[in-house]
């Protein structure tokens, strides 16, 4: 009994992760009808934000919760610039071509940041800036130096695995005769909650969330109505980019390695969280990640652990072919 | 007399294809037909992509699970019967023999697999059906790297080089005169139409449903194909050949070429194995400098480099007949 | 198909492949021209080629391994070089790709000529370069590929295949041993990584020797590297009760397990092999991975003048203590050159007999003797981690 509670504990602290992120897939997919597949890739750059400020504050000999405040705020408004610029600059140019455009320009984007964090840092290679633009044959404007001089040295972070620093310290508990609980996963699953509400406070009872739920029905009418969509679609954008920040945190602070890669998986995971509960439905993208959390959990903990991956596939293989709209969506009909 | 006249037709490029392929292998140092091999694996893989993406206006992004699919199957085979000799030929003929059999395996094996993958595809469309066949390529892998049989993550190796540049660009030539008289035939048209407008056409008794499937099927084979020819250059078969960024590759290469444009598969193929080839000393900036490609593409020529034209739409009337006109 | 469409395909297929033999070499020359340091392979040079994962996951395996080969050369050619002649490094990238590897070393090999070839660390890619090097009767040596399938082609050994380290059949049965005889544990359990050849090698390995000493295995679990949450198997684990954990996995894997399951409240060490060698393991272990054990080649605390000097001019050269990748990469190029130098001619068959010939030569790994399968016959350390850091527990001898 004491195994099964602790693989329930287990499967609810991985699915709220799933769940945050998933939140973010779901309202882009609400807003755009796109499956923004570089999400996963905002969530690591977050991370790796959350990483440098960390560095640079020196949070691993000195924590204090003003630090800490700081890192998740810095890597939060990194991840929304992030997400800010992606859209602009990727989707945006193709929101009138078919959306298997944007679905290809968004992988795009996804192996972009893959590839380019792996890429080794001018510090690694022993150089600095003004040495590769002088080997260029170009002089160095006052005002390029102090955008580079902003970036960390380190950056990019090439493929090796960092440690990141403990935001918060971790108190572990003991409860129920042997369930080892800590508070990372207590922290996690109240922001989760506390996120989900937020985001359904604002959809159904803000203007703005009427004016996302405009866009989402139709983008063109919504424009004619006087809603700015540009706006509603860059906002919903952040909006989910922040989020992912938050789940990258708190991922970040309990398991502490990150990696350029470490956004794949759990992206896509998310993703069909996101389409178990119901694509573009906010609870739907919770309840998906929890079950989707603890059904890797089950599996992995009770049959054969290395199929743990594939039960995230076979899940959305599933909803697909059984009930496609998921678990609280709607069904479409499709008109022509 | 015509059957006769129709049945040489049909096999014409192979026998005119066979001669000059074994003159270049002859020609050829020995790297210059590993990157030959590597080419026509890559062509194959983006032709018969470009039947699913192309043709039929299906998204699928799962493209290397057919390879692998394909690829160990003819590994299982070759490897399995190494040690057997078909009676009566010499030992050159009967390798020719066995590997025929396991490419022809592999490709029914493959064939198979896009079945399975197929008939979720009836209810899906576009993003979803994408992250399905994503879904599935990640299945197949991860029952690769759990079976027993199959080498699990060590792969299977030791494999007879049977590939050279014959096998490979007769492979090539089949994928492409597949391609092509598809593309030309009225099942063909079948698939253009669900590409169009899929609601139309079934309302106009098109079978949407068994075409997809179908499709699925024929790209498959050929992925598997093109799978088997690989890993028999490189005597070796991992299940980390066949991952996702593969798959994505082969999307590059539909992409830029055109999606619908056979002529346009195989240039881009072709040009963007040479590049990748010629960038190896770039080493990591390498797949930055293919997303950035396939960002900018998309940004700016989303029809790729050929649209949907072939390079025999370009060549004067006297030199082919109409599509259809005449037997066919 | 008509007569005239099969002259139009023949054409098309003409072209593509008169196309594919112009750009080759065009490219060619002038990547000689732009790339650091490739000799001409004239007699008066010798050129190595090195195939490493420089990128991927796996990135830090080659990066050391790189540095490891470039500090052999750097000592030899300061000592005049092979027989006199200057020794060049030439270095492709395998992506941490079977096929990649393949590429890049008929490259190496058929391109540039090279007289020895280096690589790689993992086995699944020694295994796509092995069939060109016997191919092209150009030596190779593996610095730390372990499977057994690396020098040994089903029954027969391959002619121009040789390592440097032991092979998984060998450090699976070290840990075994260790557990069994000098820690007397009886129950152990198994966490693999799952799509890691070498780690399910040693896996099998560790499993069969210490089922025949007497031990049981209470649990077999696996895992992908790259996973985060290792928690369903460790809970799964935890409730058979067993006395330590057998993780032959990569560092950046084991790292974290080994918190998970402290946070867990297991209390059990964990055990492993050389995968664990890498600074990180302690830095992101921390607590949670000490008065753990793991086998490996060389240990750089091992008071020896021969391994403290190398450790020296590494650090010297590299800025930081050489990881036991790095080591192997070092006795590979020894070996290579020491074989080159005793070798009757340049030529690849004569160079292969003296590497086979090798006998009792003192690498920074150990005392290393190619045997009759083209494996090391060496003896493995095993470390405790303990302060942040390893130190020497045993020696378990072949």
């Amino acid at each position: 009994m004491t195994e099964f509670l602790q693989h329930v504990v287990n499967g609810v602290s991985l699915g709220t992760i799933y769940a945050l992120i998933a939140l973010g897939y779901t309202m882009v997919y609400g807003v755009l009808k796109l499956i923004n597949f570089a999400h996963g890739d905002v969530y690591m750059a977050a991370a790796f934000a959350g990483f440098y400020i960390a560095t640079a504050l020196d949070v691993r000999d000195h924590p204090t919760i003003g630090k800490a405040v700081l890192v998740f705020v810095g890597a939060m408004a990194a991840a929304g610039a992030l997400g800010w610029a992606i859209e602009r600059f990727a989707y945006r140019p193709l929101r009138n071509r078919p959306r298997l455009a944007t679905l290809i320009t968004a992988i795009g984007v996804s192996f972009l940041l893959e590839y380019g964090f792996q890429l080794p840092s001018l510090q690694a290679q022993g150089r600095t800036f003004e040495e590769v633009l002088r080997g260029w044959g170009w002089g160095v404007p006052g005002w390029l130096d102090a955008l580079v001089g902003v970036l960390p040295s380190s950056f990019p972070p090439g493929p090796t695995p960092r440690f990141f620093p403990e935001p918060f310290t971790r108190v572990d508990w003991t409860v129920l005769g042997g369930v080892h609980i800590s508070n990372y996963d207590v922290v996690s699953f109240t922001v989760a909650v506390a996120f989900m509400l937020g985001l359904q406070w604002v959809v159904y009872r803000t203007r703005f969330g009427m004016a996302m739920r405009a866009v989402s029905f139709d983008p063109r009418v919504a424009g004619l109505m006087g809603i700015p969509v540009n706006r509603v679609i860059s906002a919903t954008f952040v909006l989910g980019s922040v989020l992912a920040a938050v789940a990258a945190l708190l991922v970040a602070g309990s398991r502490p390695r990150i990696d350029p890669i470490m956004g794949l998986m759990p992206g896509l995971k998310a993703f069909v969280a996101a389409v178990f509960g119901g694509i573009g439905n906010v609870p739907g993208a919770m309840l998906g990640g929890i079950v989707l959390g603890l059904a890797e959990e089950m599996v992995a903990g009770y049959t054969v652990s290395s199929f743990r991956d594939g039960i995230a596939f076979a899940i959305l293989i599933l909803v697909l072919i059984l009930r496609p709209e998921g678990l609280l969506g709607r069904v479409t009909v499709e008109k022509v | 007399m015509r059957r006769a006249r129709l049945v040489l037709r049909s096999i014409a490029p192979f026998l005119v294809a066979l001669p000059v392929l074994w003159l270049v292998q002859g020609v050829l140092p020995s790297y210059y037909s590993f990157v030959f091999i590597n080419i026509a694996v890559n062509v194959i893989l983006a032709v018969s992509l470009n039947v699913v993406n192309g043709f039929t206006g299906q998204f699928s992004i799962g493209h290397a699970a057919f390879m692998a699919v394909g690829a160990y199957t003819a590994a299982l085979i070759t490897s399995g019967m190494e040690t057997f000799q078909v009676a009566g030929l010499p030992l050159g003929g009967s390798d020719a023999v066995i590997f025929f059999v396991a490419l022809a395996a592999g490709m029914a094996a493959a064939a198979l697999a896009g079945m399975l993958v197929g008939i979720p595809s009836l209810r899906l469309r576009g993003d979803y059906l994408a992250i399905v066949t994503l879904g599935f390529g990640e299945i197949i892998r991860v029952v690769i790297e759990n079976t027993r049989v199959l080498g699990q993550a060590t792969g299977i190796s030791g494999l007879p080089a049977y590939t050279n540049v014959v096998w490979a660009g007769m492979g090539v030539v089949a994928t492409v005169v597949m391609a092509r008289r598809l593309l030309l035939s009225t099942q063909g048209r079948a698939l253009l139409a669900i590409r169009e407008d899929e609601v139309a056409a079934e309302a106009m008794g098109v079978d949407t449903v068994g075409w997809k499937v179908r499709a699925f099927v024929i790209s498959a084979a050929f992925a598997g194909l093109a799978g088997a020819l690989l890993v028999h250059k490189i005597q070796l078969v991992t299940p980390r050949m066949f991952t996702f960024v593969k798959s994505m590759e082969v999307v590059v290469m539909v992409v830029l070429g055109g999606m619908g444009s056979i002529t346009g598969s195989i240039v881009a193929a072709t040009l963007l194995t040479v590049a990748l080839e010629s960038l190896q000393a770039a080493d990591q900036y390498r797949m930055v400098i293919f997303s950035m490609l396939l960002i900018v593409l998309m940004l700016t020529r989303p029809s790729g480099l050929f649209g949907t034209r072939e390079i025999w739409d370009a060549m004067p009337r006297w030199l082919r007949r109409g599509a259809g006109g005449g037997a066919t | 198909m008509r007569a005239d469409r099969a002259v139009a395909l023949l054409a098309a297929s003409l072209v593509a492949v008169a196309c594919q033999s112009k750009k080759p070499e065009a490219e060619a020359p002038a990547k000689a021209a732009a790339s650091a340091p490739v000799a001409a392979p004239a007699s008066d040079k010798i050129l190595v080629g090195h195939v490493g994962s420089m990128t991927g996951s796996e990135a830090t395996f080659g990066q050391s391994t790189d540095n490891g080969i470039k500090l052999a050369i750097e000592q030899w050619n300061a000592k005049g070089g092979v027989k006199g002649k200057p020794i060049t490094l030439r270095t492709l990238d395998s992506q941490g790709k079977p096929e990649e590897a393949a590429v890049a070393a008929t490259r190496l090999i058929v391109n540039d000529k090279v007289n020895l070839l280096l690589g790689e660390v993992a086995s699944s890619r020694s295994l796509a370069m092995a069939p060109v090097a016997d191919g092209n009767g150009t030596p190779m040596i593996t610095p730390s590929s372990t499977n057994p399938r690396v020098t040994k082609d089903k029954d027969k050994v391959r002619p121009f295949v040789f390592r440097v380290c032991f092979i998984d059949p060998f450090q699976g049965t070290v840990m075994a041993k260790f557990a069994r005889n000098d820690r007397k544990i009886g129950r152990v359990a198994i966490l693999r990584d799952v799509g890691n050849d070498y780690s399910m090698g040693l896996a099998d390995y560790f499993l069969a020797k210490f089922k025949e000493l007497g031990g049981t295995i209470v649990d077999d679990q696996s895992y992908k590297a790259g996973d985060q949450d290792f928690k369903a198997q460790l809970t799964a684990i935890k409730n058979k009760n067993p006395e330590a954990i057998y993780v032959p996995g990569y560092y950046t894997d084991v790292a974290l397990i080994a918190r998970q399951a402290r946070e867990l409240g297991m209390k059990q060490p964990l055990l492993g092999g050389d995968g664990w060698d890498s600074v990180k393991l302690y830095e992101i272990g921390g607590k949670a991975i000490e008065g753990s054990f793991f086998s490996n080649h060389y240990s750089p605390d091992d008071p020896s003048p021969r391994i403290q000097e190398f450790v020296k001019a590494y650090k010297a050269r590299f800025g930081v203590v050489p990881d036991g990748l790095a080591a192997q990469g070092y006795d590979a190029a020894m070996v290579g050159f020491d074989a080159m130098n005793r070798a009757a001619d340049g030529s690849g068959a004569a160079v292969r007999d003296a590497i086979a010939a090798t006998k009792d030569y003192p690498g920074v790994t150990g005392i290393i003797t190619i045997d009759a399968n083209h494996d090391a016959v060496k003896p493995a350390v095993v470390l405790e981690v303990k302060n942040g850091t390893s130190v020497y527990v045993t020696t378990v001898a072949p």
